[in-house]
């Protein structure tokens, strides 16, 4: 599904992905963990196509295709999806315009006709309920006057109506309380198939309580220091990410 | 915005204007020049009575001791009054009978600009005068109208076969001495559309006219008069583009509408006239005085415009606010991009007791143009309790264009209750990336958000000019920012 092999990435000159290798097979749910400013963010914003990230070394192979060189609609239109971390406002282009459009384009890339008004409707209605949404929000202006909540189950509503083959959720679960993040892992789990892969992108365990990785990723200072299963992720709740800093230190000294 | 979304907006404002071309029609023009012989002949051309000659002579000794305005934010180098014709007409005259007797040239145009008469008139019902450099030569749904007793003609047609009513209202809400343009206008206009509604009658259908403008190096001067009698309703339509040209062309036209007691006007305009190239050479200069009188009680004006085109625009469509309860409405879109620069906005003046206005003016910037919201609300000392909501926004693409808001209030009665409110925001590159994350090409996506920006005029418009809009708008963002 998606290799990353020695990526480098730095914005304004300076550093912030050192070399990153990653594999993920189609139907594994992968964790990237790690502690603020470790990188998490900049290799979602990478991945999805974000321009003001300059790419020195390495590459990633998406479904066969060279990733870097495609444009970010290219990116979504081929399965890739990204729920962000900050989900824009957009005035006067409301939710459900939106999604029309975007599974359009989606499914035009696909060589599959648009859907018509009453299947799209069907669709949205059905992919609502999955995250409990209010079906208010479908009329109303892209995140404008959502709720913290909304904006983050809003991105979790569109990844179930765009049905992408590689999602990356970008701290889905921060500033959630404990039942919207059930709701919104729950949505997640039911999107979940062998066809496809998710990479949670999160700073606290406590999500993989509820979406469990197959595999979880230290990120520490633009590398993966550690890889690992599940109980990775207990491990590091436990201890927290001294530990982890420490281990990185010793990595760096038996060099 | 980072460089590269800068360099993506500057390659799609390089892309050409789609409705550039040239019909090649043999026209019949006036010599170059202003003088009263010219205006004696153009006259006399028309079959004109003495009375409209008189009137066209004293605008003409009016404009003679007035100055061309610059107070406007645009610039643009001065005009040779005596460069111009005043006066082309296509040569075949055709019937007016039937379409397959219009010259096929014609129909052509129509056609390519995708308004093509067959087609209007089959699938919308809409009566169209088609107003093609200066002469009227196809106007549809005459009868049906003609039942109702609504007048749907050209102004030439309206002097000859109603001189009461022209005698009456032109000039009485724009007079010959109002404004340079609007005087010169009074001298030399050369045709335009006349309606008249009768008492208690709505208007079924929505009248429209297409404006174009064609034979080179010729002024236009197009003269509109909409008279909604007692208790009726209309909503009128006009809509414009025009051929590629390399000179600049003047155009100065004058609309007047006039709502007597409980009677209703929407004056909906789509104009998408040639904007110039990339460098603002060639584009169509757009000097247009516009102005509605509510005379009679409870009477309404809209003006709803979306304007896209031209190279520079100098238009302020106003409502005199004459009658008790009367309403006056604006509601603006103006793109600019490339080298364009508009100077754009509203007068409402009110009079009467009770009366209200609204104004809602969207201005979108692009490329390294000039986009000016200029207006002016004025509450006379006897209008009690008048109420006037104003709504300005600016959206900027890019970082090389402008955007300027010029309120002006006025008020000389305490009752007076006037809100306004001013906005200037930038499409955020997080807003674009957001949604090409989501499979929308950059394009696409500002379409989108320019779109819902422009949501709250574009409900004003009629639904088929709506769409038609909505058309207009993103071919002119795809020449302009995409």
């Amino acid at each position: 599904m998606l290799e990353i092999k020695n990526l480098h990435v730095s914005i304004d000159g300076k550093e912030i992905l050192k070399g990153i290798d990653l594999k993920i097979n189609k139907g594994e749910v992968h964790a990237i963990m790690g502690p603020n400013g470790s990188g998490k963010s900049t290799l979602a914003q990478v991945l999805a196509g974000r321009e003001e990230y300059e790419i020195t070394k390495g590459e990633v192979t998406y479904e066969g295709l060279n990733l870097l060189e495609m444009s970010p609609e290219d990116r979504a239109r081929a399965g890739f999806f990204l729920a962000f971390q900050y989900p824009v406002e957009i005035p006067g282009v409301s939710n459900t315009n939106l999604l029309k459009t975007a599974l359009n384009e989606i499914r035009k890339a696909k060589g599959e006709e648009p859907l018509d008004a009453i299947e799209f409707l069907a669709l949205i209605k059905d992919k609502m309920k999955l995250v409990e949404l209010d079906q208010s929000l479908l009329s109303r202006a892209v995140n404008e006057s959502f709720s913290g909540g909304e904006k983050k189950r809003n991105e979790i509503f569109q990844m179930a109506v765009l049905n992408p083959k590689l999602a990356v959720l970008d701290e889905t679960d921060s500033g959630l309380d404990i039942d919207a993040l059930k709701i919104v892992a729950n949505g997640v789990n039911q999107l979940k198939s062998k066809e496809n892969s998710i990479i949670v992108v999160t700073h606290y365990q406590r999500l993989l309580n509820y979406i469990i990785p197959d595999y979880v990723h230290v990120l520490y200072k633009g590398r993966i220091i550690k890889s690992g299963g599940k109980d990775l992720a207990l491990e590091l709740e436990d201890r927290g990410y001294d530990w982890i800093k420490e281990h990185s230190s010793q990595l760096t000294l038996s060099k | 915005m980072s460089t590269t979304e800068v360099t993506k907006i500057e390659e799609l404002a390089n892309t050409e204007y789609k409705y550039g071309f040239v019909t090649d029609i043999e026209t019949e023009s006036l010599p170059k020049g202003l003088n009263e012989g010219i205006i004696s002949q153009l006259s006399a051309i028309k079959n004109e009575p003495d009375w409209m000659l008189e009137w066209r002579l004293k605008a003409y000794h009016q404009w003679l001791t007035m100055k061309e305005p610059h107070w406007a934010n645009v610039k643009y180098s001065s005009i040779d009054y005596q460069d111009l014709s005043y006066y082309s007409a296509p040569k075949k005259k055709p019937d007016l009978k039937s379409l397959d007797e219009v010259d096929p040239e014609l129909l052509k145009t129509f056609e390519k600009l995708g308004i093509s008469l067959e087609e209007q008139k089959r699938l919308s019902g809409v009566a169209v005068d088609a107003v093609f450099d200066s002469v009227s030569v196809a106007t549809t749904f005459k009868e049906k109208l003609a039942e109702l007793g609504i007048i749907f003609c050209s102004i030439s047609e309206a002097i000859q076969k109603y001189p009461d009513l022209v005698k009456k209202y032109m000039g009485s809400v724009v007079p010959y001495t109002d404004n340079f343009f609007a005087s010169l206008n009074s001298a030399v206009f050369s045709d335009g559309s006349f309606a008249y509604i009768p008492k208690g009658v709505r208007c079924p259908m929505e009248l429209s006219t297409y404006f174009r403008i064609n034979a080179s190096n010729t002024g236009q001067f197009e003269r509109t008069l909409i008279i909604a009698d007692e208790g009726s309703y209309v909503s009128y339509l006009e809509g414009c583009t025009a051929p590629r040209r390399d000179e600049n062309q003047l155009h100065a036209a004058v609309v007047e509408l006039i709502a007597l007691d409980n009677a209703q006007i929407k004056y909906s305009t789509v104009q998408n006239w040639y904007a110039g190239d990339k460098d603002g050479k060639g584009g169509i200069y757009n000097f247009v005085t516009k102005r509605g009188a509510c005379r009679g009680i409870n009477s309404k004006i809209s003006w709803t415009q979306v304007e896209t085109g031209s190279a520079i625009t100098w238009k302020y469509p106003g409502c005199i606010l004459q009658g008790d309860n009367s309403i006056g409405e604006f509601y603006s879109v103006a793109v600019t991009n490339n080298m364009q620069q508009a100077d754009t906005g509203t007068k409402m003046i009110h009079l009467g007791k009770n009366t209200r206005s609204t104004i809602i003016s969207k201005g979108i910037s692009a490329g390294r143009s000039n986009n000016s919201y200029r207006g002016l609300v004025k509450i006379n000392r006897k209008a009690e309790n008048a109420r006037n909501f104003s709504q300005c926004d600016s959206l900027l693409l890019g970082d090389k264009c402008g955007a300027h808001t010029f309120p002006y209030l006025e008020i000389n009665n305490p009752t007076a209750q006037i809100e306004h409110e001013a906005t200037t925001s930038k499409i955020g590159e997080d807003q674009i990336f957001y949604l090409n994350q989501r499979g929308i090409s950059t394009e696409d996506a500002i379409g989108l958000i320019v779109n819902g920006y422009c949501k709250e005029v574009f409900k004003e418009l009629p639904m088929e000019f709506a769409v038609e809009a909505t058309k207009l708008l993103s071919i002119s963002l795809e020449g302009s920012v995409g």
